[in-house]
């Protein structure tokens, strides 16, 4: 291999170049004409050759900007076209004078291809052959154009061309350069020569020679006589079209076409002549409705009007109507329906409607007049234009009460029969049909009555309106409705836990400790996990749930847990002798301090209240924290499981002690005697399942920490600070089993874990941790309870395998037994807070 | 002529201390192994998470951005992203290489104690205290979760991922396993308060640690008790129990210090790994090879095998 093979056009070459594909030289039709073009026209004819020789080594940034948002050369720039781009077209040598035609022929079979491309199928814009700014640096006149020195010197451009330009040029050629083509004619011509006045120029036919006008597709024949097929020269193939267009001069968009009917013209009507005396000013008379206060306001009004109005005495004829006029001639009234909503209600109701309604009264009165005044002119502004008005405050008078409207507002209480009808008006109106006048009014009226009393009920309604609004904007709506007696609970529930407890006792794990429900996977989840739906169908997520009725009598006639049966009767007798400890007996961990929650007792009460006592809770004192998931539990597990059907039998008539107990268990020192036997009884065999239940309950746990709260006895001066210490941090209490705690000495959150620990084995690590002297006094004190309490710590029924710090805390436990938590509380009171 | 099954070895035990790394963040609150095995997280209290390689025992890269304690954090499968829970109620999903955090999911009402990828790891799983375990998408940009499991009555204290099962123990004693092939939950009731489950490696059972310092062995489809290994002590804390790798032992962290292990098939204890003498908080045990993690305090030690690279 020599040199040249490693060259650049050898058979090796080793330099990398780029591929014709990436090269920027690729050479799109339009420049290439433009330029050509250019060339033609420079006073040298070969310089575009020197272009095409000299090209940058690196694309312009414009070029790569462009190419990297997507663009490519050959392409336009500007937003994607929903049409196919046109292939290229040379312009036709033939200049057509007025309107372009539409596209016919040849074209005409590509658009029509175009058509059945999808819609969502975009392309790019065609690119444009930028606009040559050339200044004009000479003094000829505008457009000058000198003579062509091709068609001067050598009479056929085209070869000329052809010559300079090289080989590929001759595709091009062929179809588009059409200035180039080769039948033109020798001789010199040019504007520098001049058209002569008489001469014309005439079109150029060999110069539209192109490819594209020959059909390129096998199509149908033309219609008509067919004569000359798709060679018919072009005057008989258009003919259609300018018969057309010539009604229509302008230009017709793309896409439209002529209508071939014209546009029936609007008949237009004059406006209606005035009457000589008219005077473009109204006078809005002032209403005021007919009520006892007003009523001689009204009749001077009315009189001032020159109207008899509503005077029962003056009533013209037009103002009988044919139940009044019956009521003249003696007639008795018709019996239809109830003529008030008053009479639907009770006896009671309507006295208590009546003693409030005159209590409101005078107060509304003065409402009224007030908002009279403010609200007339613009109401009446209203309902002077009746039809608009009472179209506009349909929306509003839905919002009153049918009921206090009936019993304070009786705007027509001098006629019974239209103050019925006004009322049933307002039902109607309240319930929001958009009939409501049409409805209510007599069908015996005649049109003109009806018009009339429509637009009295609208005022009526609307003075009524401005004055309750003012009222009612103070107050708003309930957000959500609480007292909604449903409830919605999942349908199927984890049934109760004694027969599970007992079956964990016998390790009998399997089907009664399982249960197993229907649960909906969202689709989404199912999708990601590459899981089928398994629930193709539904649209339900998580477990199906039912509506309960929330407030059941059920709720209340629970049997029993009797996880909370053992502990409560411990706690009751507990507190018998030492009062305060009953309540730490059963606390968790998770819940906040004791002594936190015992100055809300009352809140405390409420919410079990609240919650239907559901459990006789094993915590009497209630778990602030834990409540509201207990609860549902509680509640769900007995009204669900057991239904209705058993509850009054069985266990049924137990709970209520217990539920008694769990209410007022916090409060009551004296117990009755009578139920403290049977304490005893049901402790006496607590004390075994306790001793399972304390393993496996969940409440073990919670017993522990709890303890921790309560075993600090408080019982002097310096050692004050703890508790308060261990409620601070028991406020952000956790749920769950605690993180270990951290022995780093240089951990940066002491107060983390290790604290609620002290009296844990590890007293070690309490050294280690940079806490206070002070802090570790209280360790050392701390520790001496401890001793003392393991020698107390001999209780027969605790098992030996219970944790040490469970025993340790009972016991500690019984010795602050002494202290009533109020003593506890007070004193905790007295102790300034301290930092931690 | 065939030569007769090689008797299966009895599988070695990690009992060799390999390395022991003071991780530097306050108290490691978890540990666990990547995927493959070859790395280590480790959840400090001072916030952060970190990437170990335990076995040389150099810190690859600290991860920053939980506005509390880290509690549990787990690795994808490709490796490409972490995700993490912690005391600031949130789940974040980090990208390991550059250790951003990627999203950051709110919406637990308390703090996260426990989070799992999906096998693809298209789902985070996070069980919080709030009693609820959530499924965030880390494909799409939505922030609220795809799913709420409300079903537990207390706070969740351990979630695993199967390819088509989430288990999750909860501290209302109960372990809720959710089949989304089936479309079904099954709830075992255990009594005490969960503290961590785990699927066997072959999928057939679920080993579950509760408060009352047992563990038991549940077959997975019925319920049943197959085994219950009991001597440790897990009374108050949150520990890890696992599986070692070719299901053979059972293995827990306890509250005095140690390790135990039990044979899975005889419930006898095997081996009680002394670590330290304060609580083993969490555990991770190696996918394929008998190497275990354990943190302690501040630090984390690696176990191997005795007979390291030996005939055994």
């Amino acid at each position: 291999m020599d040199e040249e093979d490693l060259s650049e056009f050898g058979i090796a070459p080793k330099a990398i170049v780029t591929t014709d594909d990436f090269a920027s030289k690729t050479k799109d039709r339009l420049q290439e004409k433009a330029r050509q073009l250019a060339a033609a026209a420079a006073p040298i004819p070969g310089a575009m050759l020197l272009d095409d020789l000299i090209t940058p080594a690196k694309l312009s940034v414009g070029f790569e900007l462009l190419r990297k948002m997507g663009w490519k050369e050959g392409q336009g720039v500007g937003p994607r076209v929903k049409r196919r781009p046109r292939r290229q077209k040379p312009d036709p040598g033939v200049k057509i004078y007025g309107c372009a035609l539409p596209p016919r022929g040849s074209e005409g079979s590509e658009d029509e291809d175009d058509d059945y491309l999808p819609d969502n199928v975009t392309f790019a814009p065609k690119d444009v052959t930028p606009v040559d700014f050339t200044p004009k640096d000479n003094v000829h006149g505008l457009a000058y154009k000198g003579l062509d020195p091709h068609q001067a010197l050598f009479g056929t451009p085209g070869e000329h061309l052809n010559f300079l330009g090289g080989g590929s040029e001759g595709a091009s050629n062929l179809l588009g350069n059409v200035g180039l083509s080769k039948g033109r004619k020798l001789g010199i011509s040019g504007q520098a020569f001049g058209v002569g006045a008489l001469e014309e120029e005439d079109d150029d036919i060999y110069a539209t020679e192109t490819l594209s006008k020959y059909d390129t597709v096998l199509k149908d024949e033309e219609p008509g006589d067919g004569l000359y097929g798709w060679t018919a020269p072009r005057q008989y193939r258009n003919q259609k079209e300018p018969e057309r267009d010539l009604r229509y001069i302008g230009k017709i968009l793309d896409g439209f076409s002529l209508a071939s009917k014209p546009l029936s013209s609007k008949k237009l009507y004059p406006p209606p002549q005035l009457p000589r005396d008219y005077r473009p000013v109204h006078y809005f008379r002032p209403v005021v409705p007919a009520t006892s206060e007003n009523s001689h306001l009204l009749q001077v009004l009315s009189e001032s009007s020159g109207k008899a109005g509503q005077d029962p005495g003056t009533y013209s004829r037009h103002q009988l109507n044919a139940s009044k006029r019956g009521q003249l001639l003696g007639e008795t009234p018709i019996q239809g329906s109830a003529t008030s909503v008053l009479e639907f209600l009770s006896q009671k109701d309507r006295e208590r409607i009546k003693e409030m309604k005159q209590v409101s009264d005078l107060k509304a009165a003065q409402a009224k007049a007030r908002s009279l005044a403010q609200n007339a002119a613009s109401s009446r502004l209203q309902s002077s234009t009746p039809d608009l008005g009472h179209c506009s405050q349909h929306p509003t008078l839905g919002s009153w009460s049918a009921a206090t409207r009936a019993s304070n507002f009786k705007p027509f209480a001098k006629d019974p029969e239209k103050q019925r009808r006004y009322e049933e008006f307002l039902a109607h109106m309240k319930e929001g049909q958009k009939d409501a006048l049409e409805r209510c009014l007599d069908p015996s009226m005649t049109e003109w009555e009806r018009g009339r009393e429509r637009e009295e009920f609208a005022r009526a309604a609307q003075l009524y309106v401005s004055s309750h609004v003012t009222l009612s904007s103070r107050f708003t709506h309930a957000k959500e409705e609480d007292d909604s007696d449903q409830v919605e609970v999942p349908r199927d529930q984890e049934n109760d836990i004694n027969d599970k407890q007992s079956a964990v006792k016998m390790k009998m794990f399997g089907k009664l400790t399982r249960d197993t429900f229907e649960w909906h996977p969202d689709k989404l989840l199912c999708k990601r996990f590459n899981v089928p739906d398994p629930y193709p169908g539904s649209t339900l997520v998580g477990l199906p749930r039912v509506k309960r009725d929330k407030y059941s009598v059920f709720n209340f006639l629970t049997l029993p847990e009797p996880t909370s049966l053992p502990t409560k009767p411990v706690s009751s007798e507990k507190g018998q002798q030492q009062h305060g400890s009953d309540k730490s007996r059963k606390l968790s961990r998770w819940d906040t301090s004791k002594l936190e929650r015992k100055e809300d007792s009352i809140s405390e009460f409420l919410s079990l209240a609240r919650s239907k006592v559901g459990p006789p809770k094993q915590e009497s004192s209630p778990l602030v924290n834990k409540e509201e998931e207990r609860v549902p539990e509680s509640l769900s597990d007995k009204t669900v499981d057991k239904g209705a059907a058993s509850q009054p039998e069985g266990e049924g008539s137990r709970p209520s002690m217990d539920l008694f107990k769990a209410i007022f268990a916090s409060s009551s020192d004296g117990k009755s005697s009578s139920s403290e036997e049977e304490q005893d009884d049901s402790e006496n065999d607590q004390e075994g399942t306790e001793e399972a239940n304390f393993q496996s309950s969940q409440e073990v746990a919670m017993v522990e920490s709890a303890v921790t709260h309560t075993a600090e006895p408080v019982p002097c001066e310096p050692a004050a600070p703890f508790p308060i210490q261990k409620i601070q941090i028991d406020e952000r209490e956790e749920f769950g089993p605690r993180l270990p705690p951290v022995f780093c000495p240089n951990t940066r959150q002491k107060l983390e874990t290790p604290q609620r620990e002290k009296h844990k084995k590890n007293k070690e690590k309490h050294k280690m941790k940079k806490e206070h002297r002070r802090k570790r006094e209280k360790k050392k004190k701390h520790k001496k309870h401890k001793h003392k309490s393991k020698q107390k710590n001999k209780k027969p029924e605790k098992s030996s395998s219970e944790s040490s710090d469970s025993s340790d805390s009972r016991s500690d436990e019984e010795e602050t037994a002494d202290l009533s938590p109020r003593e506890l509380l007070r004193r905790l009171k007295c102790f300034p807070l301290r930092k931690q | 002529m065939a030569f007769p099954e090689p008797r299966p070895q009895a599988p070695e035990l990690p009992q060799k201390l390999l390395k022991t790394l003071d991780c530097g963040q306050g108290a490691v609150r978890a540990v666990r192994f990547n995927v493959d095995g070859n790395y280590c997280l480790t959840c400090g209290s001072d916030k952060t998470l970190k990437l170990w390689n335990p076995l040389r025992g150099t810190l690859l890269r600290t991860y920053s951005g939980h506005g509390y304690e880290v509690l549990d954090a787990a690795s994808s499968i490709d490796n490409s992203s972490l995700c993490s829970g912690g005391g600031d109620k949130t789940v974040v999903l980090w990208d390991v290489a550059s250790g951003q955090v990627v999203r950051k999911f709110r919406g637990h009402a308390g703090k996260v104690n426990t989070v799992q990828f999906n096998e693809e790891a298209t789902v985070i799983l996070s069980g919080s205290i709030d009693s609820s375990i959530r499924c965030w998408d880390c494909r799409s940009r939505k922030p609220e979760p795809v799913q709420k499991l409300e079903e537990a009555r207390d706070g969740i204290s351990s979630v695993k991922v199967s390819d088509h099962e989430i288990l999750a123990g909860s501290v209302d004693g109960r372990v809720r396993r959710y089949d989304l092939r089936m479309g079904q939950l099954f709830s075992d009731y255990i009594g005490s308060p969960i503290t961590c489950t785990c699927f066997s490696r072959d999928g057939q059972c679920t080993l579950v640690s509760s408060l009352d310092s047992t563990l038991r062995l549940l077959d997975k489809d019925t319920g049943e008790l197959l085994g219950e290994y009991t001597g440790h002590k897990n009374q108050q804390y949150k520990l890890d129990c696992c599986l070692n790798e070719r299901d053979t032992h059972v293995i827990s962290c306890s509250e005095n210090g140690k390790v135990f292990f039990w044979d899975l098939v005889e419930g006898a204890l095997v081996l009680a790994l002394p670590v330290g003498s304060s609580v083993v908080q969490s555990l991770a045990y190696h996918p394929t090879e008998p190497c275990l993690l354990t943190a302690m305090g501040g630090s984390i030690q690696c176990w191997r095998e005795e007979k390291e690279g030996g005939a055994g």
